[in-house]
Formats: structure tokens, C-alpha cells, sequence
């Protein structure tokens, strides 16, 4: 029997239109896959399976869970079957545990919801889903709070209490989005072999290709609140026959025309840089705690190259990039841009920091929001000793947006009035229109949906060719590193672990971290072996 | 936890001293001399410089304030100028109204505040929640001595339910006093307790648009379930910060209801020790009050500790 | 003159454009509309008053509401209605320059100390606040107005007071969330310095903050400005002061109820009117993105 079968479900919240007759099953021991971008409607499905569904939201169709109607079932009978027939893990693990009660409470909660035990009973039930996770007695005792627990593990918390009544559906909501690219791959490693282990049926939900074409049987590709697509998986890959689907995966493995500008000279050259913070002290007498953030760190950047630093959170590569930003002086160590230092004494030296510039991450928060397009642009012009007035400015801010895709007349709007892909967009107009040598994108590509992502690539190996930029590109997801850049860095806590052409680190890694990371970095299906 | 108690038990200990200071400053730049004031425009010098040396007015600024503190650390809060008696006594007497009474419309507000911001907050949008925000927007906007004034015309002068105004003493018997008490309590209470009621219900809203709500949803919790086993005590933590800085409003808003109903509290004290210039008065009563303010502060700070293990080990 | 009021503003907003957008929401245009009514009642008195409260007449004391006198005749003969509108100037102006003064203390200090967060100053700044905190505001309002004498202008610098650590404490949380986001890091690359940035991008993002926690202080303000004037120690006369016309009307209240009732409801409806409004305002500022989870 079909556990889960979801068939011509239709969600409407407010009047507007989220989910058109959608549908997929799951049986016990599949493991189905939803892969889509934002605004595909993915996660409400899962919402829709579990009924934890917004205010003023109305579904119609079928969700059949082990026989029983979740459309047309009380509440009562709802709450009966959370938990115990199904459980779900979502996607931000820091805030999905209370953080005033136990982990051992917390799981053991689940217990005694659904079963007339007593609470030492429940204690000791929730002692062993917390083995089952990995989270051994010795390290992670009941009485802990989440507030000590890392992202990683706070997931496996969120894992254990799903599963502590061995439900026989798993629904997992992007559980891995969120943390580190080895974190990753251990919780879907651990999800997998729960999965296994209890014959559970698992609907994974994800917008990442790469993680859930390894796991998944079977694979369902969503779109603005439609299945385009479904099959088995990874049989599908080879054979796609919607459009959508097919430009997905093309997006997914894009690597941007690049033309290497190899010239030999030295533009960047860090050299044994070291940057501490201290921390207000814990204890009444202690000592203060120093923070080593960067430890000693050295590379060269050479003029026209596109230089990779990949490296996990916590590894230092946000302060070192503030360093070479001149935006934080260092306590040991050099940084000159063709021979010039950053900071002259005590402040940064203006001449040298004109010739940089950065692209963020965040497209939702790198432009002040009152400010107009044209005002947000024109901000570096503060660092040239005679902006340019008049129609000299205007001129130079029609050519900065133009290069990157957009219209002149887009000066005049908000931030507000553009997409997530079209304000990136806005970003490195911004970073380009002083003309520097070195743009650094600090995860410029991390929060965009995959289609709009390889466009932005591929913008920006234009623009290197055009304008003759230098890249340092910033980034935790190795796909993207390995698409665009030709030499590459690793970092971990805070020192530069391994160096090199960046195909020759990404097929012959030599640094044991390295390795790893590699390893857990998860891979596109490969369609050219039919 | 002991870490973190000793770092406000300073804390609390330095804003005390500081205010002590700030006090005394002030009070000596009070113009106006209360050993002239006490004997008339036409006293002689000798006489008056006898009598300052007896209330302790001359030395030096230093040595007053230090005087002042170390009396006040032993109970000895100095002489009033106006009626030679002990402040401690005056003070004692007044406060055996004033702390009742403070705690009575503490009490009250909170007995009313807590079920109507809870309600309102777990039935968000409907009818139950608009009233309760329509008459707490009215409680907030009501100048509490107006609301006593109407209050002593219906209940004391048209129904003849309670006095309007007086306290017998606690001599006369606990009800006696508690229903002399009553309407200035709810004359208090009401502003505070529509604020703390909005207060409830948006730290409850907050809390219950968390995802660790959503979380214990999933695990089958029913919607009360979940509001009374992870949001409520959540919520809790903002609100008792405001339960702190209600006990400082309910001391100052005690002042003017004193003198609706014409209670002999510390606020009667006050206005009665300003106006003769009797300055020690004035100087034990507001470090009384401010201590207390302080004091209550220090215990909502330890109680946050309590609920929010994160505040322990922070530190 | 502390509000406990805790404000769920996310600091930055789109700007809004459209200024009908406005209307949209009830609790402004009602608030708005009875706030209008008594600036407008304190404006025009400045030029016109239906009776000279200055004059008494003796003969027409204590008449209760009619067609000559819409809210009745005080115990001097005066009209109520034109006292309320002479007392609403009083109210309305301690109230106005009370914020302006929190406002104009209170903001640059808060966006200072975010400037410097974790350094001395901070420290500092942080510290008096909590101490002003620690003291009753009435309490000391009481004090400093009897002490350098009862009078408006005493009572606008005693409340004053009280809103420089709101404003202060308000404008440095809402700074310190600004000073996160990538456009204020984006400023620093362009080499803006800290007091630059404090002015180009926090202070703009943080006035719809301080817009709503205004009426909220200006409403606090009128209570204050009332309480003070009750026990004697705000405008004296003849200035009219709400709060002393109802102190004058308590000994009488048993056969003058309208001498009582209608300058207390002036005090109610005006900070009704002002609630409402900061209400309204949240409203509109705040993007719907309160996620309505079930």
C-alpha cells in the first residue's frame, strides 16, 4: 500500500494561488525527492501533508497518509497522527528547539504526547533516538539546552525528536540548507540510514539538484506551484523532458565561457596576516578570551586571474576579507595592492582602497532602502579624490548598468522594485563603476536561485573580460568555486590548508580537510553516461 | 547562576551608590535655608547658626553625605526639621499605607493583565481579542486620578459603597483598611494593567510565530498545548520586565492617587516635606523609593535567569 | 514618562511613496481625526475663544451644559469649552517640546553610543540610562518643579528629561541592528566614516521608529503635563491647565460632575487620539511579513 499519496492537491491562501494539482506518492522505503527554486510551492506541500498550514489557507484534492484523508480529518485526529505516524524536520535548525527547556525534554515530549508513559520511561526512550543520532550520552546528556549545541547538532536534535516514535513517513523540509557543506552531507548521510534502518518512507524537499539525486528513488521537479516532472531517479536525469527540468540541471553544472587572463604579475599580496579578537571575559577574574581569527595567512593574487577561497563558517575567511577591505587593521602581517599597502599607519590609504571593491551576499540587505538606484551606485565615488558631476556622473552610471543587464532608466527606482537576481545585479554595478582592479565577491552567488545564479556567472565572466578584473571569489559551495575560478585556497581555522590550480584541488586534493570537503560536496548526477 | 548574581548584586550596589549621590546633590542645591525657614525671616545669626549645627547643616558636604549613609545603613534616617521626630518612624508609619497599597494594585493588575493578554493574544483577529485591545487602548489613555475622581462619585457619593477617602489605620481591622484601599488600588491598576495586557498578548504573538512552536506542532502538539507548554513561558520574559518598571510607575502614580483620596502615604509625605523644606525628609523618602525601584529590578533580573538558561551562562 | 511599550519595528523600511496608503489603515484615520481636533481646539484659541476666560462672572457659576454654554460654566462663571481649548495649547505645547527635547538630546546620543558600540562611552551612555530608568519620573518631576518653583516651563524640562533616555535607549537599539546589514558595511568599503554613515543611512532608517515612539512619548507627556498640574505644580494661573481645572472641580464634583467629566475626557481623547495614531503609524511602517503560521 501507497504510505503517502498526494493527488490533485490545490492551495489557495488568501485568494492567491500556491499550489495547482500536485501530485506524488511515497511508499514505505522510498525516499522521493522535491527539488524546486523559490516560489515553486515546494515546502507547502509538506505543509499541506502535515496540515500545519498558514491562516486563510483552503486546499482541495486528496492526501491520503496511511489511509487516512488529511484534508477532511478534526484536528484532534491531526495531532494524533503528528508525531507518531509522521514527522518533520525543518529547515532552520538554531531556531526550531526552545531554547528555555532541555533536549532531553524536548524529545522526550514526543513520547509522551502519544503514549500513556511515565516520564522516567519517556527520558530513557529519548536517551536512545539521541544515541540513534549520534549524539552520545557522554557529550550530549539529556540536561542539556540547545543554546550549547552547534547548528549540526541542533538538526539531529530536530532528527531525534521526529523519529523517536519510529513514524513511518519522514518529511524533511530543506534540512541541510542551512549549515556547512560536511555538516551537510553527515545529517543526510544519518538521515539516509535511519531512514533504511526503520523502513520509513521519506519525502525530501530540497532546491539543491546535487544532494537529493544521490539520495532519492524518486525524483518530482516543481514549478511555481506545478509538478513539471517525475521519475525515477537517477534514471531521470538522462531522459528529461520539460523544459524547466532540462534548464534546471543545465543551471545546476554551469560553468560561465571563461577566457583566463593569465599575466603573470602580482596584483594582491597578503603576507603572514594574523588578526585576534577579544571577547568581554566570562568569568569575574578570568582571563579574556582571544578569538584567533586569522593565523598567519599568505597567497598572491595575480592581475587578471579569478582566485577561489573556499572555506566552511568560522574559518576566518570573513575577517580576512574586512582585512584586505581595509575595513580592520591586522595585527601582524602585510597586505599591498601592487606594492601599496592597505593601511598607512592607522588609517587605510584611500588611493589603494579606490582600486577594490566588494560584491555581498545579500541581496535583500546590501542597499539602504530609501535610497534610489542611482544614489546606492554612486556611493564608492566617495573614495575618488573628484567624483565626477554631472553628466560625466550620469554617463558613468547609464554605463555601470548597462553592463550588468540593466536599463538606464532603472536609476530612478527603488531597491525594493527589483528582484533578488536583478539587485545582485545592482551590487556589481556598484562595485564596478569606480573602475577597480579587484572586485572580492563575498558568497555573491550563495543566496540565489540556481537559474538566476548562473546567469550572474556568466555576467561576471563577461565583465572580467570586458573591464579586465581581477576576482577574489568567496564562497562555501564548491560547485560554484570550481566553475569559475582558476586557482583556489582552502581555509580552515583561520590558516590557508592547501593551494593550487583549481582543477588540480578539486580531482587530487591533498590536504586530509580538503579531502573531506570534497567528499561531502554532493554531486550532479552524471548524465553524459547514459 | 552565582556568577551572574554577583554581577547585578554590583550592579545593583553601584546604581545605588550613584543615585544616593545624585540625590544629595540635588537637595543641596535646593535653595532656600531650613533653619531660617523654620525660624522666621528675623532670627538672629547665632540662633541660626546654633540650629544648624543641631540639624546637622554645617561641615562639609562630604562629611553630611557621609553622615547621611552611614545613618541610613544603621536605620537611622535623621531627624525631621519640621517635627523633631525620627524619620524612621515617619516614614514607617506611611509606608504601612503606601506598600500595601502598591502591592494590592500589583496584584490586581496582574490578576486581570495576564488572562487578558493571554486571551486575546491565542484568539488573535476575533471579536474576544479587538475588545480586549479597544479597552485597554482606553485603560492606557484614562489619567488614573480622573479615573479615581469618577470612581469616588459613583461608588462613595451616589452608592455609598466605600468612603471616599481616608485610611483608618490598621488598628481598625484588615478588611476595614483593604476596602479603604480599593478604589485607589483599581484607580492604579487600571493604566497598568491594560499596559501590561498589551504587553502579553504581543510577547505571546511573538513568541507564538516562533519556529520551535511550529516544531512542537509537528510532534503533535494541539494549538493550547503548544501555547502553554513553550510559548507562554517564553513570553513570560519580556513581560517581566515590564512588571519591574511597573512597581516604579505604581510608586509615582501612588503620590497623586494619595492625594485623591487623601491617604497618609509617602506621598502626602513628600509633598508636605517639599513644601516646609524639610530636607531630610525629602532625602530618605526618594532613596527609599528609588531603592525599592532598584531592588525590584535586581529581582526581576534573577528571575529572568531563572526561566532563560542562556542568561546563566552568559554570565 | 517611560513607556514599557515594547516596539517590534524592524528598523528599516521601503519608504512609503504613495500617501493614500496611509488612509488604509482605521487606527490612523481615527487617531489622526481626534488628535486634529484638539491641535486645532489649541490653535485657534491662540486667535479666538467663544468666552474670555479671564473674566469671571460670578452670576452664571456652576450652569451645567446648555445651548449658551455647550459644556456648562465652571465655579467663576467661566466657560468650560473655551478653557479646554486655552488648556488644550497648554498641554499640547509642555507635550511637543518635552519630545522635542528627549528627541534632540536623546537621538544623537543613541546613534553615538551605536557608533562606538562596546567602548567606554557606550558604556557610559547605557549606564545613565538605566539610572534615569531607576528613578520614578514623576517622582522627580515632582521634585525639580517644586523645587525651582511650579510653572510650565519647569514641567516641559522635568518630562524632557525623562524622554532623553527612551529616545536615547531606542534610537541606539534600532542603530545597532542597522550597523549589521551589508549597505552600512557597503558604506564603509566607499571609506564613509562612522558619524557619516550614522547620518546617510542609520539616522534615515531609524525615523519611523522614533516617529512612533513620539506620539507615544507626546502622549505620555499630556498625562504628565496633567498630573502635574493636578497636585499644583505645572502652569499656573491663570494660565488654564486641564489638570488643575480638575483639581479645582473635585470638592464639587457631587452637583458639578460636568466641571469634572469634560476636561478629563479632553486628557483621554487627546492621548486616545495620540495611541491611535502611533498605533496606525506601526501599522503602515511595519511590512506585513508577520508569517501567520497556524
Amino acid at each position: 500500500m501507497t504510505l503517502l499519496s498526494i493527488e490533485g492537491l490545490s492551495l489557495d491562501i488568501h485568494g492567491t494561488a500556491i499550489l495547482r494539482d500536485v501530485s506524488l506518492s511515497v511508499d514505505p522505503g522510498q525516499i522521493v525527492g522535491v527539488i524546486g527554486e523559490s516560489g515553486s510551492g515546494k515546502s507547502m506541500t509538506a505543509f499541506a501533508v502535515m496540515q500545519l498550514l498558514p491562516n486563510g489557507a483552503e486546499c482541495s484534492g486528496r492526501v491520503t497518509l496511511s489511509g487516512h484523508d488529511m484534508l477532511t480529518l478534526p484536528e484532534s485526529k491531526l495531532c494524533a497522527l503528528r508525531g507518531d505516524e509522521v514527522g518533520m524536520v525543518f529547515q532552520e535548525p538554531m531556531t526550531a528547539l526552545n531554547p528555555i527547556r532541555t533536549i532531553g525534554d524536548q524529545v522526550a515530549e514526543t513520547i509522551l504526547i502519544h503514549e500513556d508513559v511515565s516520564r522516567a520511561d519517556a527520558l530513557a526512550r529519548a536517551r536512545e533516538a539521541l544515541n540513534r543520532v549520534e549524539l552520545p550520552e557522554d557529550r550530549f546528556p539529556l540536561t542539556r539546552y540547545p543554546h550549547e549545541l552547534s547548528g549540526g547538532q541542533r538538526q539531529r536534535v530536530v532528527i531525534a525528536m521526529a523519529i523517536a516514535l519510529r513514524p513511518k513517513l519522514l518529511i524533511a523540509d530543506e534540512p541541510t540548507t542551512a549549515l556547512d557543506v560536511t555538516t551537510q552531507a553527515q545529517i543526510l548521510k544519518l538521515l539516509e540510514r535511519l531512514v533504511r534502518e526503520d523502513g520509513m518512507g521519506m519525502l525530501m524537499i530540497t532546491h539543491d539538484l546535487a544532494v537529493v539525486s544521490d539520495m532519492a528513488d524518486e525524483i518530482v521537479i516543481m514549478q511555481k506551484g506545478r509538478v513539471v516532472e517525475r521519475g525515477p531517479s537517477p534514471a531521470i536525469f538522462a531522459n528529461l523532458q520539460h523544459p524547466y527540468s532540462k534548464a534546471l540541471l543545465a543551471a545546476s553544472g554551469h560553468i560561465p565561457d571563461r577566457v583566463t587572463a593569465d599575466t603573470g604579475t602580482p596584483l594582491l599580496e597578503v603576507r603572514g596576516v594574523v588578526r585576534d579578537y577579544r571577547l568581554p571575559r566570562k568569568t569575574l577574574f578570568g582571563a579574556p578570551v582571544v578569538i584567533n581569527a586569522v593565523r598567519g595567512v599568505s597567497f598572491t593574487l595575480e592581475r587578471g586571474e579569478s582566485l577561489g577561497l573556499v572555506g566552511e563558517s568560522g574559518c576566518g575567511k570573513s575577517t580576512l576579507t574586512r582585512a584586505i577591505l581595509g575595513l580592520e587593521e591586522v595585527q601582524e602581517g602585510s597586505i599591498r595592492l601592487d606594492g601599496q599597502p592597505v593601511f598607512d599607519g592607522h588609517t587605510a590609504n584611500r588611493a589603494v582602497r579606490r582600486r577594490m571593491q566588494v560584491v555581498f551576499q545579500d541581496p535583500y540587505g546590501s542597499f539602504n532602502p530609501r535610497h534610489r538606484v542611482e544614489r546606492l551606485i554612486t556611493e564608492p565615488f566617495h573614495l575618488l579624490d573628484t567624483p565626477p558631476k554631472g553628466a560625466e556622473r550620469d554617463a558613468a552610471i547609464e554605463e555601470a548598468l548597462t553592463s550588468v543587464g540593466l536599463s538606464p532608466s532603472d536609476r530612478e527606482k527603488y531597491p525594493h522594485e527589483f528582484s533578488g537576481g536583478q539587485r545582485q545585479r545592482i551590487a556589481i554595478a556598484r562595485a564596478l563603476i569606480i573602475k577597480p582592479d579587484l572586485i572580492i565577491l563575498d558568497e555573491a552567488v550563495s543566496a540565489l536561485d540556481v537559474s538566476i545564479r548562473a546567469q550572474i556567472l556568466d555576467l561576471l565572466a563577461e565583465l572580467s573580460a570586458k573591464y579586465g578584473l581581477t576576482y577574489l571569489f568567496i564562497s562555501h559551495d564548491l560547485s560554484v568555486v570550481r566553475s569559475i575560478t582558476d586557482r583556489v585556497l582552502v581555509m580552515k581555522s583561520g590558516e590557508i590548508v592547501e593551494e593550487g590550480p583549481t582543477a588540480r584541488v578539486f580531482d587530487s586534493p591533498q590536504h586530509p580537510y580538503t579531502r573531506q570537503l570534497i567528499a561531502a560536496a554532493p554531486k550532479l548526477p552524471d548524465t553524459s553516461a547514459a | 547562576m552565582l556568577r551572574y548574581t554577583l554581577k547585578r548584586l554590583v550592579s545593583l550596589g553601584v546604581s545605588l551608590a550613584v543615585a544616593s549621590v545624585i540625590i544629595f546633590l540635588a537637595i543641596e542645591i535646593l535653595p532656600g535655608d531650613p533653619a531660617a525657614f523654620m525660624l522666621g525671616v528675623n532670627a538672629q545669626e547665632d540662633t541660626l547658626n546654633a540650629l544648624r549645627e543641631q540639624l546637622g547643616l554645617n561641615g562639609s558636604a562630604w562629611e553630611r553625605y557621609s553622615s547621611w549613609i552611614g545613618g541610613m545603613l544603621i536605620g537611622d534616617f535623621g531627624t525631621s526639621y519640621t517635627y523633631r521626630t525620627p524619620v524612621a518612624e515617619m516614614i514607617a508609619a506611611r509606608v504601612q499605607v503606601s506598600l500595601p497599597l502598591a502591592l494590592y494594585a500589583l496584584a490586581l493588575s496582574t490578576v486581570i493583565a495576564f488572562p487578558a493578554g493571554i486571551w486575546a493574544a491565542s484568539r488573535r483577529g476575533s471579536a474576544a481579542d479587538v475588545s480586549v485591545m479597544g479597552l485597554t487602548q482606553l485603560g492606557v489613555a484614562i489619567p488614573n486620578f480622573w479615573f479615581a475622581m469618577l470612581m469616588v462619585l459613583v461608588f462613595a457619593i451616589n452608592l455609598r459603597w466605600f468612603s471616599a477617602g481616608g485610611f483608618p489605620g490598621w488598628d481598625a481591622g484588615f478588611w476595614a483598611c483593604m476596602k479603604a484601599l480599593t478604589l485607589p488600588a483599581i484607580a492604579l491598576a487600571l493604566p497598568q494593567a491594560s499596559i501590561l495586557a498589551r504587553v502579553m498578548r504581543s510577547s505571546l504573538l511573538d513568541t507564538l510565530s516562533e519556529d520551535y512552536i511550529r516544531t512542537a506542532r509537528a510532534k503533535g502538539l494541539t494549538r493550547s498545548q503548544a501555547l502553554r507548554r513553550h510559548a507562554l513561558r517564553n513570553a513570560l520574559i519580556p513581560v517581566l520586565t515590564i512588571i519591574g518598571l511597573q512597581f516604579s510607575f505604581l510608586m509615582a502614580g501612588a503620590i497623586i492617587i494619595e492625594n485623591v483620596f487623601f491617604l497618609p502615604g509617602l506621598g502626602r509625605l513628600i509633598f508636605q516635606s517639599i513644601s516646609s523644606r524639610d530636607l531630610i525628609v525629602v532625602e530618605s523618602v526618594v532613596m527609599l523609593l528609588v531603592f525599592a525601584v532598584v531592588v525590584v529590578n535586581f529581582a526581576v533580573e534573577i528571575a529572568y535567569a531563572l526561566v532563560d538558561p542562556r542568561l546563566r551562562a552568559r554570565g | 514618562m517611560t513607556d514599557p511599550r515594547v516596539d517590534h519595528l524592524p528598523p528599516e523600511a521601503a519608504p512609503i511613496r504613495t500617501w493614500h496608503l496611509a488612509f488604509r489603515s482605521r487606527n490612523l484615520v481615527i487617531g489622526g481625526a481626534l488628535t486634529l481636533v484638539f491641535v486645532l481646539a489649541a490653535l485657534i484659541s491662540l486667535v479666538w475663544v467663544p468666552y474670555d476666560i479671564t473674566r469671571m462672572d460670578i452670576a452664571n457659576k456652576i450652569k451645567p451644559p446648555s445651548v449658551v454654554n455647550p459644556l456648562g460654566t465652571d465655579h467663576f462663571g467661566r466657560d468650560i469649552l473655551s478653557m479646554i481649548m486655552v488648556g488644550a495649547r497648554t498641554s499640547i505645547a509642555v507635550a511637543v517640546i518635552a519630545v522635542g527635547i528627549g528627541m534632540i538630546f536623546g537621538v544623537p546620543l543613541g546613534l553615538w553610543a551605536a557608533a562606538r558600540k562596546g567602548s567606554l562611552l557606550d558604556e557610559v551612555i547605557m549606564r545613565a540610562n538605566d539610572l534615569v530608568f531607576a528613578f520614578p519620573a514623576l517622582l522627580i518631576a515632582i521634585m525639580i518643579t517644586a523645587t525651582f518653583g511650579p510653572s510650565a516651563v519647569n514641567a516641559i524640562v522635568a518630562i524632557g528629561i525623562f524622554n532623553i533616555p527612551v529616545f536615547a535607549r531606542l534610537t541606539r537599539s534600532g542603530a545597532l541592528t542597522l550597523w549589521q546589514r551589508e549597505f552600512v558595511m557597503a558604506a564603509r568599503v566607499a571609506g564613509k566614516g562612522s558619524a557619516r554613515i550614522s547620518f546617510e543611512h542609520i539616522l534615515p532608517n531609524v525615523t519611523n521608529l522614533l516617529i512612533v515612539q513620539g506620539t507615544i512619548q507626546f502622549s505620555l507627556g499630556i498625562l504628565a503635563e496633567a498630573g502635574l498640574s493636578y497636585v499644583g505644580l505645572g502652569a499656573q494661573p491663570p494660565t488654564p491647565s486641564w489638570g488643575r481645572m480638575l483639581a479645582e472641580s473635585q470638592t464639587m464634583i457631587s452637583f458639578a460632575p460636568h466641571m469634572a467629566l469634560f476636561p478629563g475626557l479632553a486628557i483621554l481623547l487627546t492621548v486616545l487620539g495620540l495611541n491611535l495614531m502611533g498605533d496606525g503609524l506601526r501599522d503602515i511602517f511595519d511590512p506585513k511579513l508577520r508569517r501567520g503560521r497556524s
